[in-house]
């Protein structure tokens, strides 16, 4: 995933339980609300973070480092959102609201 | 013919075709269409999503509105799953380019996407493959290639194999047709375990990986005895398997026999021998087998085995038809055992590290009373039936003790105050399951009318093996010396006392430790109603004297395998037609 157009962003997982069903379920219901492509990337394994299978075959536990990696016109403020999702844990209260807007 | 070695949980040989109950177990035949039907074949998968779609969209709502949003998103999830791109991208490649049918593809696509989060070492991404196979499921219902509920329609008699069969699963087994089941996950001392002896099926455990090996109506061979699977058998195996299963029969029928004899030793020292059971249709089998009392009610499979929390009146019936059902004769009432592995309708702890060292048991009924209470005013009331007693779970404090009695105490003046017939005046026990208990037993002997081993837990935390955790399992021996001196105290401070002392946990079952117990000096053995002729026969075809000799030497031996050695061998001498060739 290295397009030139794209850009990318390390991300960690900070709640406890990992990139678990819910976290996931969160993640793609904000990724698919952007039209850019955008994929995530453990080591050197990346998946399509519109896909809530792919994200939890990656099985990233709690401290997990992750590339998110956004190509598209509206690739950057898709990065600042994932970014900022990953940030506050994908708390219910802060996290959850953000995306249901 | 396929061989495979488990854990032997419950004894008995059944044989009979396989019932593949397990996900995995889907058998969707690699079917090819005609291309120009392909489009349609993926219209008719959407057709599917949608209805299932639907399905869970509704799961979620009424789920929510029951237990709360955040466990409704357990479906959230679910549907993100089903609405996957990629999983739909991939779909539709199988079926439109490929030309193969839906259901095949369902089945490959979300296979292989369990097995890839199976493969995950965090156990609790990893148990999300439940959730993508209970998608393929449905969808595969909705597509007519697989039937509802197999288990609900049988009509033939069936050996039921499964990745993991949970103990209300087993409970709700159909036993006019199961006969017997083997499972990859679980251990000995499992609750799985203890419903299977309690069903008397022939059951074997911790198998491992072995569904692949397997399909629908393969003849299977299940040796509960020794904790063997066998499938597809050759004629000679199945030659030699029938006839043991005639064998068995013949011995049951002579067992038969002993039922009106009192379990008594050769030199005319009487035995108690009663009956753990878990349900009050259980009596029947007790009584049948001369039984002389129920030495261990489990009560908590009440709770467990509906889909509501049982109120006071449910309690009250299941105990008072077992009362009346004994007719006088002596009834222990185990007060719940929920925590650990077993857990019911609500959540009554957080998620524990460590469940088998945490908030289960008593400590679990001290903390919600709410609970509790209805327990006790139903085994209070139900005392009017007959001879009833009520025994507490786990005690490792004396405090525990008095509270568990205060309350009791507290319960009973409410029913006076109300006017509810009831007895206020049943003996009261505590099961010995933790070394703590055991250092202490002295104390305790003087705040108890009657003490019960239960060695299950007891070998459990004195060894400190998780026994459901099968790779420590083989650690988990009840015939482990450092158990067997703990049981030796016991018996030493309950003679001493002059409190009744009873061992009603898996070791009395086995006829070999029943008579290392008798030796020991325990005159109480509780046993699953299965297991009542054998020990009985194992009782009646020894001295004490014999037994004694037994304990003595047994006490002087260092490991587990050296004590079961000895003791299959004095048991092949003194009561040859109960070993097991």
């Amino acid at each position: 995933m290295s397009n030139d157009a794209s850009l990318t962003r390390i991300v960690v997982v900070r709640n406890a339980e990992g990139l678990h069903a819910r976290p996931a379920d969160l993640l793609v219901r904000l990724a698919s609300k952007y039209q850019a492509t955008i994929m995530i990337g453990k080591n050197s394994e990346w998946v399509d973070c519109k896909s809530i299978l792919s994200l939890l075959t990656l099985g990233a536990s709690q401290g997990t480092e992750l590339s998110v990696s956004a190509s598209g016109d509206d690739a950057a403020d898709a990065i600042d959102s994932i970014a900022a999702l990953f940030e506050a844990g994908f708390d219910d209260n802060n996290g959850t609201k953000g995306v249901d807007s | 013919m396929v061989e495979l070695q488990g854990i032997p949980v419950s004894p008995g040989v059944a044989i009979g075709p396989a019932l593949v109950l397990d996900a995995d177990g889907y058998q969707i035949p690699r079917s090819m269409l005609p291309a120009e039907e392909a489009d349609q074949e993926y219209a008719r998968l959407q057709t599917a999503v949608d209805a299932v779609s639907a399905r869970l969209e509704n799961s979620r709502l009424e789920t929510s509105a029951v237990a709360g949003e955040h466990t409704g998103d357990i479906f959230a999830a679910q549907l993100q799953m089903l609405h996957d791109p990629r999983l739909h991208a991939e779909l539709r490649r199988r079926i439109c380019n490929e030309n193969l049918t839906a259901a095949y593809s369902v089945n490959r696509v979300l296979h292989n996407y369990a097995a890839a989060l199976r493969r995950l070492s965090n156990p609790m991404l990893a148990d999300r493959a439940e959730d993508v196979l209970d998608i393929e499921k449905q969808l595969l219902l909705e597509l007519g290639a697989v039937t509802r509920g197999p288990m609900s329609e049988l009509t033939e008699p069936v050996i039921v194999l499964s990745h993991v069969l949970t103990p209300s699963e087993t409970a709700n087994l159909d036993r006019r047709y199961v006969r017997g089941f083997a499972t990859e996950t679980g251990g000995p001392g499992g609750h799985t375990a203890i419903v299977a002896k309690g069903l008397e099926l022939p059951a074997v455990v911790g198998i491992g990986a072995f569904m692949d090996q397997v399909g629908a109506g393969d003849r299977v061979i299940v040796d509960g005895d020794r904790g063997r699977v066998i499938i597809n058998p050759d004629e000679e195996t199945l030659k030699n398997y029938r006839q043991r299963l005639k064998q068995r029969n013949s011995l049951s029928e002579r067992l038969a026999e002993l039922r009106d004899l009192p379990a008594e030793t050769a030199d005319g020292v009487r035995i108690r021998l009663s009956a753990n059971i878990e349900f009050p249709y259980e009596t029947a089998a007790a009584l049948e087998r001369g039984a002389d009392g129920i030495g261990l009610y489990r009560t908590e499979f009440l709770y467990l085995s509906s889909d509501e929390e049982p109120s006071e009146e449910d309690h009250y019936r299941a105990y008072s038809e077992v009362v009346r059902d004994m007719g006088g004769r002596p009834v222990v009432i185990r007060t719940l055992d929920l925590g650990a592995d077993k857990m019911g309708h609500r959540p009554l702890t957080e998620q524990e590290h460590n469940p088998f060292l945490g908030l289960r048991s008593i400590r679990l009924s001290l903390r919600n009373l709410d609970l509790f209470r209805p327990q006790l005013r139903a085994i209070l009331r139900a005392a009017v039936y007959g001879d009833v007693r009520v025994m507490f779970p786990l005690i490792t404090t004396i405090a525990e003790l008095r509270q568990a009695r205060m309350l009791l105490n507290l319960v009973a003046e409410d029913l006076n105050d109300a006017g509810i017939p009831y007895r206020g005046d049943i003996p009261v026990g505590m099961m010995v399951e933790v070394p703590a208990a055991v250092m202490m037993l002295d104390h305790f002997v003087r705040e108890v009318d009657f003490i019960s081993i239960g060695t299950n837990d007891l070998a459990q935390y004195t060894l400190a093996v998780d026994r459901s955790n099968e790779s420590v399992a083989d650690l988990y021996q009840s015939s482990d010396p450092a158990v067997l001196r703990l049981i030796r105290h016991c018996v030493q401070v309950a003679d001493e006392s002059k409190t009744p002392l009873a061992v009603c946990g898996e070791m009395s079952s086995m006829p070999a430790r029943a008579l290392l117990l008798l030796g020991m000096g325990v005159r109480n053995l509780s046993v699953p109603p299965s297991s009542l002729p054998r020990v009985k026969k194992a009782i009646r075809s020894v001295t004490v004297q014999q037994c004694c000799e037994i304990a003595e030497r047994v006490m002087k031996l260092e490991a587990a395998r050296d004590v079961d050695m000895y003791l299959l061998d004095r048991l092949g001498s003194l009561v040859p037609e109960l070993v097991v060739t």
